[in-house]
């Protein structure tokens, strides 16, 4: 982490806010506690905050805000982040049914059971670094080591959405029906995107946050479906220790 | 069923509004108009609000059938638009009868062409906005290019005000982007990923715009320009008019359907003001890229605003020589009226 973030012009109405050169928990904390205090300073004149890895991505509108007063105002609540009161991270437990050829492929080449693969990536809290690639796609941080596993060799043209998969050390959920290359294990009646929702992006999915999956059965799966298509669907989401 | 029907479609038309915010932290991409520009000067020229929803075509424009009497402007692109066959002026708003077919045709100058219609198009919106955005199917009109057959409605079936048609720019507003190939761009946010030398590479080349261009992003193609550490970096949110250079060491210019995060190097990024020149750059085209400073570039903007806001006004007057309000009432309710004077 740098002692002092360094802030970068991305056009005429953007700055790129970096604090640090790793992909680093420690780091990420920080990036999403400036976020939600850029959030909560209201800051008049700024668009799309985006968070990422180790940056921020602040867009603003330079006939509002001009830019050095937008700097100096961000290096302000830079300073202050630790005196700023911010929520507490949520952990967002997502129902998977583990099932698949993917999940016999990462058994095999990592020398487990099925048993065991769903053991290990049903057991983490897996930390949001960040959204992006399509929307309410989660970059997420630790996965078991063991579970690492390379990519398909030919990428599917069509991965269903709530597909969960692992791809090198990387697990994430496909949002939105997609090309990808990833090694299904298994899938989600939840919907993590859905236009059509009050909340389009599911309650909770947000960087900073965490996810946890949670082993299902087919039946169980059938039965939050029907919940799901009815727009009835409450995801379990609690606070957690930050 | 709707007003207008869609007799021929043209590859690549779309409806969209100037862009979905609020929602990029979630990885949804801003989509809207490539030409804001344009676009925002033909919902002017109609009366609409500036974000009303309108029709985008690109290299092609569409066939319109009007079911009703409409007035409409059409901007951007130079695509020698026809109604019932004869040529109609761009850049102004225009008079459609009940019954009369538009037709936009290939694109003369520029590539994309907009098309706004007084009232604006009824869609739901999805995410605060009417924007089509094709990857993830939504938004627009069902979330896809416009095909033959389709029948968009008319969110207000406003009256046709004669005032409306002599509604044009004043030549001093006028600009003329189209083919100016010259686009203005800071560098960063990785300009240090760059060694000096393709730094220079990068701003005394041209660099032709591939085929490999979309609503999403444009590839160009010129001179290798050589990163100092690797292409890649740590993915971060991508601005737009972000000009990333992947491995190959030939820049792509993200555009508005861009992805929201990316991991590319960028060597640099278009002013707002200079954007609407790339999206009305075609295939084939050659761009010169010139630094500025930020400082400069907000000036710039200010100035182009501050033309728009000229332009509103100016028009404004013109309605109020011509409008008068009385309120009436008619069993007991209350209406208000506007009468235009002839």
């Amino acid at each position: 982490m740098y002692n002092q973030a360094r802030y970068l012009d991305a056009g005429d109405k953007a700055v790129v806010v970096e604090l640090g050169n790793q992909i680093s928990t420690e780091i990420n904390r920080k990036i999403r506690n400036f976020t939600l205090a850029i959030e909560k300073e209201g800051l008049e004149g700024v668009g799309e905050v985006v968070p990422t890895y180790r940056s921020l991505l602040i867009t603003y509108d330079p006939l509002t805000i001009e830019r050095d007063l937008l700097i100096e105002k961000l290096k302000i609540l830079e300073e202050n982040l630790e005196e700023i009161e911010l929520p507490q991270p949520k952990l967002v437990k997502i129902p998977t049914l583990y099932k698949g050829e993917g999940l016999e492929y990462v058994s095999q080449v990592n020398g487990l059971t099925a048993e065991e693969v769903v053991e290990l990536h049903s057991k983490p809290k897996y930390l949001i670094y960040m959204l992006g690639f399509t929307p309410g796609f989660v970059y997420l941080g630790g996965l078991a080591e063991k579970l690492a596993t390379p990519r398909l060799q030919e990428p599917l043209t069509k991965i269903p959405a709530g597909s969960v998969g692992i791809a090198d050390n990387q697990t994430g959920i496909y949002p939105i029906e997609s090309p990808g290359g990833w090694q299904l294990i298994g899938k989600t009646p939840v919907k993590l995107f859905d236009p059509d929702r009050k909340q389009p992006i599911l309650e909770g999915i947000e960087s900073g946050n965490y996810i946890k999956f949670e082993p299902i059965t087919a039946e169980e799966y059938e039965a939050i479906a029907v919940v799901v298509e009815d727009g009835d669907y409450q995801v379990e989401v609690k606070q957690i220790d930050n | 069923m709707g007003e207008l029907k869609i007799i021929k479609a043209g590859p690549m038309t779309t409806i969209q509004d100037l862009g979905r915010f609020g929602y990029m932290k979630y990885g949804m991409p801003t989509a809207g108009a490539v030409d804001q520009y344009a676009f925002k000067i033909a919902n002017i020229l109609v009366g609409n609000p500036e974000d009303e929803a309108a029709i985008e075509a690109t290299f092609l424009g569409p066939t319109i059938q009007f079911k009703v009497e409409a007035v409409i402007a059409i901007t951007g692109g130079g695509m020698n638009p026809e109604l019932d066959g004869k040529e109609i002026p761009m850049w102004q708003a225009v008079k459609v009868s009940k019954g009369s077919k538009l037709s936009l045709n290939g694109v003369k100058a520029g590539l994309r062409g907009y098309i706004a219609i007084r009232g604006g198009i009824k869609l739901p919106e999805v995410m605060g906005s009417k924007s089509t955005y094709l990857r993830g199917e939504l938004g627009g009109f069902k979330g896809r290019k416009l095909k033959q057959g389709d029948e968009l409605s008319l969110a207000k079936n406003k009256e046709v005000r004669e005032f409306c048609l002599k509604r044009s720019i004043p030549a001093d507003l006028l600009e003329d982007y189209l083919e100016d190939r010259k686009i203005r761009v800071i560098v960063g946010p990785q300009g240090d990923y760059f060694t000096s030398k393709s730094l220079e590479t990068f701003l005394t080349s041209r660099y032709q715009l591939t085929t490999q261009s979309d609503r999403m992003g444009c590839r160009l193609a010129g001179p290798t320009l050589e990163h100092t550490k690797g292409a890649d970096i740590i993915s971060d949110g991508i601005a737009s008019g972000a000009i990333q250079v992947p491995g190959d060491g030939q820049p792509i210019i993200m555009l508005a359907d861009r992805q929201t995060t990316g991991g590319y190097a960028k060597i640099a990024n278009v002013i707002s003001i200079d954007l609407p020149k790339v999206a009305q750059a075609k295939p084939g085209d050659k761009l010169k890229f010139e630094q500025i400073e930020v400082v400069e570039a907000q000036q710039e903007l200010k100035k182009k605003e501050e033309r728009i806001a000229r332009l509103k006004e100016w028009l404004a007057t013109e309605v109020k020589k011509r409008t008068r309000y009385f309120k009436i009432k008619v069993d007991g309710k209350l209406f208000e009226v506007e009468v235009e004077e002839q």
